[in-house]
């Protein structure tokens, strides 16, 4: 690429598939476009605005993914970057994508077993015992006699289980 | 001080000083599991509480931000309800403060969804997926521990009257939350109390406790910064890098 030249006439799908390489820093083998963090790509002038939105509020890991997103465009020639952060609406489980869950499985993290509750069916959500609680499938044998062991785990997307069959541990990636 | 500058201060207050409690659990926890729990929940309240104080600050127009707001006023400038600087204890009085907490919470942002303000609103909105989370996890608790054995029974009876007095201030509106109220950003009390109630009431009953009385003396105060004596140790623990070396970065 001749880098005098502005990159602004970059399509958005192109942006799209740059930023499909982009790995998130905490589970690599899923890019922060599967697991539906970045929500609009567009151009301001020269200036290629890439909006993105937190998976939960205290997530540290969003200022390493806001880095890399501005460094792999650099890295493609976009020179003007802006990242804007979006809260709504709330970034759900439901918008990864069905790669990512593929993704997320073969790397040994069970994948959400079920659509997110949204806020209005909330309510039923904080009475125990309510509605049918999701079948999680073991990532490493498949088998669907599994147990929770803790509501949270080793970061704040995920739960911990176990597998009853072939007695592993593992990560359950939570429906939110 | 702007009405609604001193409304997401309370919030953000009470996000912050909690999760400071909480962090302090860090590696102490009764079992692994839960260790891990209380420093996630820890973890989402220090993202909600950098929200909040952001706001408040951009509101405010004095050029403090979320770091300033938290590391560098002093207790009388601190605008959370007394229930969340008591003291960790045992388990049972962290995780009925906790539930306690989580109930008026979750009931809140649900409301705050709702607000006129759509800056309020799309926080709430945020918020309210990680508090739900919260506030299953602490209820489940309470009946695990409430109707568990003879002892965990008693323990968690105990926090449950001590920690009583603590669980009305939320709901003892002052000037500020009328204001928020009557501009649309805050929901009104009567509902939220009586959500507060009803859910306390069902978890309780399921864990065998004995509910405390409704109507009993709430404590007051820690709102309009007049704070318990535990206040100045965590701030002391909390603020004391900022204090010492200012402006010092991670």
């Amino acid at each position: 690429m001749d880098m005098d030249t502005p990159a602004m006439t970059v399509a958005a799908e192109q942006v799209w598939a740059w930023l499909g390489e982009v790995p998130d820093p905490e589970i690599p083998v899923i890019s922060v476009v599967d697991l539906g963090i970045v929500r609009a790509v567009a151009w301001d002038g020269d200036e290629c605005v890439v909006t993105i939105t937190p998976t939960y509020s205290g997530c540290p890991a969003m200022q390493v993914i806001a880095e890399a997103v501005t460094e792999a465009l650099h890295a493609h020639g976009v020179e003007q970057v802006r990242l804007v952060n979006r809260l709504s609406p709330a970034w759900t489980t439901d918008w990864m994508s069905d790669a990512g869950k593929l993704a997320l499985r073969s790397y040994g993290i069970a994948p959400p077993a079920q659509q997110a509750i949204d806020i209005s069916g909330l309510h039923a959500g904080v009475k125990r015992r309510a509605g049918p609680v999701p079948t999680v499938a073991c990532p490493n044998c498949g088998s669907q006699h599994t147990q929770l062991t803790s509501q949270f785990g080793s970061t704040p997307c995920k739960a911990l289980y176990k597998c009853l069959d072939c007695r592993e541990p593992f990560d359950y990636f939570k429906c939110n | 001080m702007d009405h609604k500058v001193d409304y997401l201060l309370r919030q953000g207050d009470n996000a912050l000083i909690l999760s400071q409690q909480l962090s302090q659990l860090c590696g102490k926890g009764p079992a692994l599991e839960e260790d891990m729990a209380l420093t996630n929940v820890a973890l989402d309240l220090l993202g909600q509480t950098r929200m909040w104080l952001t706001y408040a600050g951009q509101l405010e127009g004095k050029s403090r931000n979320e770091d300033h707001l938290a590391f560098l006023r002093d207790a009388h400038e601190m605008r959370c309800c007394l229930i969340v600087e008591q003291p960790n204890g045992n388990y049972a009085d962290t995780m009925v403060r906790q539930f306690y907490f989580d109930t008026w919470h979750y009931f809140l942002m649900l409301g705050l969804a709702a607000s006129s303000d759509p800056r309020i609103a799309e926080i709430a909105e945020k918020s309210v997926k990680e508090v739900s989370y919260h506030l299953r996890r602490s209820g489940d608790l309470i009946v695990r521990m409430g109707d568990g054995s003879a002892d965990s029974h008693a323990k968690t009876q105990a926090a449950a009257d001590a920690l009583w007095m603590y669980s009305g201030e939320m709901f003892l509106y002052d000037t500020t939350d009328e204001a928020m109220v009557e501009q649309g950003v805050a929901p009104a009390v009567d509902g939220l109390r009586a959500a507060f109630l009803a859910h306390v009431a069902e978890i309780f009953a399921e864990a065998t406790l004995a509910m405390p009385p409704a109507d009993a003396w709430m404590q007051r105060g820690g709102k309009q910064g007049r704070h318990s004596e535990h206040l100045g140790y965590i701030l002391a623990e909390m603020q004391f890098l900022q204090r010492a070396y200012p402006g010092s970065e991670w």
